[in-house]
């Protein structure tokens, strides 16, 4: 049986909310969908230990209680056509049709190989913030925050709150970048207001730029890391490794829609007009699925997407100069903390770059096309299709991501036999 | 100008096979290939070395080839894995059949046994209740096939052939064949471009027949052996619009893989009432089948030639032209016996097995 929507919106963080409320207001049947059981998306992800903050909490308010409104949580989608989304809730099928659909679905972290990257106790710097609100035990351990981007001191001050011993923060970007980056802040006072709360919290820390993880040491479970600063090295000894390197839209299922997708950048997004318009006319992408932005950008484009589905062209184009706005924060993250190239060089031979599959850096060197190097290889054959690892070579420097098959995410064979879904339009690269 | 003893268009399982077995003979061989070496149909197979007995040519040719399959039982890029086929009877009446296909197959010197319903239970705990028996072939595997396709080709590289990978070939010239940039090859051509022949060789008639396939996450030991039913060949030979038949493999890492059907459809899209037709099929010969996980659904497409045989041979009316392509869903299996049969007829030999049935003279008839 398929659920009929005006505007359906997929991921319920900061962009998702906005596009919800705003679409919802003008009396639009509305979905929300989304694969995790709270909404928040990655920034307002539920804290066992914390507040929720104003300004998700008026978010999640101004969503509640909507008679126009499904909010449809721990909802996988499968498999994506113009008018319908197959989508799996409860190990069942169901389908959701709809007129207009808003892709509001993030970005995740971009995670780089090293030696000893797969050992247990390493994690990425957000995922390892997501654990520890969901109420993973960290208190006591010392924990060695490393990589790149201002989630660096969102994640340690996380960690720090749960009673986590952390031994200190170390950013791949320059000195020099940051100052300038620091320099620059004040422009936007809400994020200069955000590092200064985070600075605050993060008091005694070590927060060390230039400094890169080399690799990672441990026999069964990371013992200690081994850190680059400038020439030289340095050992430290630590129970868990807390690592990402910024953050990559989520692109795939507007790719297996269809839509246009901007590759100018290593990572592509979803290429969008100014009412946030994808490529397909009725769909809608808002948030880090277009670019990473932070949630202020997120916040403004998903009211905008949300304005246009429902059709208040208005509406949207009157937040155009804010949206530019806060654009403009995106291309100072990405000039401020560009990667340096010695960070795209740690992998050795031996070192696993596809975890699915197993596959060892030697074994991909010779390849330029992510298509042969699944086929030799098994490179991104594996659950994730390549979300790591081919996101990973193509910072690399050694191809681009390799098209994605449905499933999306993993279903349940009786999802796809059961669904009453017609077809698949096969519109990735094989 | 560059000149070759034989110019092999397309890097499949059969195009990689005859520049292997060519090169191994001595041949200047050049082998062109767009795309990566194996990414055609032999992508997206199953991989299953079969000896299908239904059409006594079919037989002659899968069973040569199977043999030849087992100077590479070792090779690791085959990732060769014998679990053998257990072809499964739903009633009486298709058991009643099995006693004929033994005797088949042990004329063709292959060995099955007929496995009655306590010991196929035995076999594969999984099936469903109230199946009437089955058949086994102990004998056979599955490999991966692209990258048997790519340490073929790299053989033939190493024994002095040209691999012209990201070319194509755009026509047909007097001696030989030009490529999409412009460089022309002088000498016999034999085209292996399976499902593209005709864009070569318009005069040979071939189809695209489309399979879907499904692959889950790890479960070993869910199945242990390939499960096909008996009514399989009705499937692969019938001129139904769509059929599915239960086709299940064991993969070497775990995997399930789940075929098969067949249509006649040139878009790689997905058709999703074919995928829950095939896997309704499946559940109904493995009802715990539904609880596990997909990863993945692939479309591909099969060479088929109007009576479902492979061409192997010269083209008529074209001087040195052979061509060796429309293998449908046989074409890992019979690679090297196609091998064998061109380069035994390129060498004016006589071949292991009467090539007659396989000539594309019949095409033009
Ligand atoms: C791991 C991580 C941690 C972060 N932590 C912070 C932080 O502490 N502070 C900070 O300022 N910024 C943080 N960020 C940055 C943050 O992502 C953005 O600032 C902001 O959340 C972007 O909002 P969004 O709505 O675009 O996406 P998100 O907040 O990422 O929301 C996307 C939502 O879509 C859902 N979704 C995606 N695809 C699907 C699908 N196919 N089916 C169903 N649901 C789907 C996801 O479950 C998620 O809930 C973090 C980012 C990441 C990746
Ligand atoms: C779903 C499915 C399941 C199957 N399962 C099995 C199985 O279990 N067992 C089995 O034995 N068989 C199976 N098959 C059949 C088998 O895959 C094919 O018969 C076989 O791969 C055909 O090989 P090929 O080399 O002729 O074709 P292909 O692998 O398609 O190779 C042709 C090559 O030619 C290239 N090419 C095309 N045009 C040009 C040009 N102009 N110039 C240069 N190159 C060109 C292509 O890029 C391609 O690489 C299956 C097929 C499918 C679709």
């Amino acid at each position: 049986m398929a659920e009929r929507y005006d505007v359906l919106v997929v991921g319920a963080g900061p962009a998702g909310l906005a596009a919800t409320q705003a679409a919802a207001g003008y009396g639009a049947r509305v979905g929300l969908v989304d694969a995790q059981s709270t909404q928040g998306g990655q920034v307002w992800r539920r804290d066992v230990r914390g507040a929720v903050p104003p300004d998700a909490a008026a978010a999640f308010r101004a969503v509640a209680n909507l008679p126009n409104l499904d909010w449809l949580a721990q909802t996988q989608i499968v498999a994506a056509t113009q008018n319908e989304l197959l989508v799996e809730h409860d190990a069942r099928a169901r389908s959701l049709r709809y007129d207009k659909l808003v892709l509001a679905c993030g970005a995740r972290e971009l995670l780089l190989p090293f030696p000893g990257w797969t050992l247990p106790g390493v994690f990425g710097a957000g995922g390892a913030q997501a654990l520890v609100k969901q109420g993973w035990p960290i208190a006591g351990k010392r924990v060695v925050v490393a990589g790149s981007g201002p989630l660096l001191l969102a994640a340690a001050a996380t960690l720090k709150k749960h009673g986590a011993n952390v031994l200190g923060i170390y950013e791949q970007a320059a000195p020099a970048q940051l100052a300038a980056f620091a320099s620059r802040l004040w422009r936007w006072p809400a994020k200069a207001a955000q590092a200064v709360a985070l600075r605050a919290a993060l008091a005694g820390v070590t927060y060390r730029a230039g400094a890169v993880v080399a690799a990672a040491h441990g026999d069964a479970q990371l013992r200690a890391i081994e850190l680059r600063i400038g020439k030289q090295m340095r050992q430290i000894d630590c129970d868990h490794l807390a690592v990402g390197y910024g953050l990559v839209p989520n692109v795939e299922l507007a790719e297996l829609l269809g839509c246009a997708l901007d590759a100018s950048g290593r990572h592509p997004r979803v290429a969008v007009d100014a009412d946030q318009r994808t490529s397909l006319a009725n769909v809608y992408a808002a948030g880090e699925i277009c670019g990473i932005g932070g949630r202020d950008a997120a916040r403004i484009e998903g009211a905008i997407a949300g304005h246009a589905a429902a059709g208040a062209m208005q509406a949207a184009q009157a937040m155009q100069s804010a949206r530019r706005r806060a654009r403009r924060f995106s291309a100072l993250l990405e000039m401020h903390f560009a990667l340096d190239p010695r960070v795209r060089e740690l992998a050795t031979d031996d070192t696993v770059v596809c975890r699915c599959e197993n596959v060892a850096w030697s074994a991909l060197r010779d390849f330029d096309d992510a298509r042969a190097a699944k086929l030799q290889t098994r490179c991104g054959m594996g659950a994730c299709q390549g979300r790591i690892c081919g996101t990973a070579l193509a910072e690399l420097g050694r191809y681009a991501r390799g098209g994605l098959r449905p499933p999306i995410f993993p279903a349940r064979l009786a999802t796809l036999a059961d669904s009453d879904f017609a077809s698949i339009e096969n519109q990735t690269a094989q | 100008m560059s000149a070759f003893d034989l110019i092999v268009v397309g890097a499949g399982i059969v195009g990689a096979a005859c520049a292997d077995l060519a090169a191994a003979e001595g041949l200047h061989v050049a082998i062109v290939e767009p795309g990566p070496v194996g990414g055609g149909a032999t992508a997206a197979s199953m991989g299953h070395l079969v000896v299908m007995d239904d059409d006594p040519a079919e037989l002659a040719l899968s069973r040569y080839s199977q043999q030849l399959w087992e100077a590479y039982a070792d090779l690791p890029e085959a990732e060769f894995s014998r679990c053998g086929t257990l072809w499964i009877a739903r009633d009486e009446h298709e058991r009643a059949g099995i006693a004929a296909k033994i005797a088949r197959l042990a004329q063709a010197g292959v060995f099955a046994e007929a496995i009655d319903a306590n010991a196929l239970y035995e076999l594969e705990p999984e099936l469903a209740p109230g199946l009437a028996g089955g058949m086994l072939v102990a004998e056979e595997a599955v490999v991966y096939p692209p990258r048997v396709a790519e340490f073929l080709v790299k053989r033939a590289t190493a024994r002095n052939a040209r691999l012209y990978l990201g070319r194509r070939a755009q026509r047909l010239v007097a001696e030989g064949v030009a490529l999409d940039d412009g460089t022309r090859l002088s000498g016999p051509v034999l085209v292996a471009t399976g499902c593209a022949v005709p864009e070569l060789l318009p005069m040979l008639p071939m189809r695209a027949r489309k399979g879907h396939l499904v692959i889950t996450e790890r479960y070993p030991a869910f199945v242990r052996h390939q499960l096909l039913e008996l009514g399989y060949a009705d499937s692969a030979h019938g001129n139904a619009p769509v059929s599915v038949a239960f086709n299940v493999q064991p993969r070497p890492t775990g995997q399930v893989l789940i075929g098969s059907s067949r249509e006649f459809d040139d878009s790689r899209d997905i058709s999703m009432s074919t995928v829950r037709t095939m896997l309704s099929r499946a559940f109904a010969f493995l009802p715990r089948l539904r609880y596990l996980q997909a990863l993945r659904i692939w479309t591909g497409f099969r060479p088929t030639t109007p009576d479902g045989r492979p061409y192997l041979g010269a083209v008529p009316g074209l001087r040195n032209v052979w061509v060796a392509a429309g293998h449908e869903g046989l074409g890992v299996t019979t690679a090297f016996g196609s091998a064998g049969l061109l380069i035994d007829q390129l060498f004016g030999r006589r071949p292991a097995i009467d090539p007659a049935p396989y000539l594309p003279l019949r095409a033009l008839a």
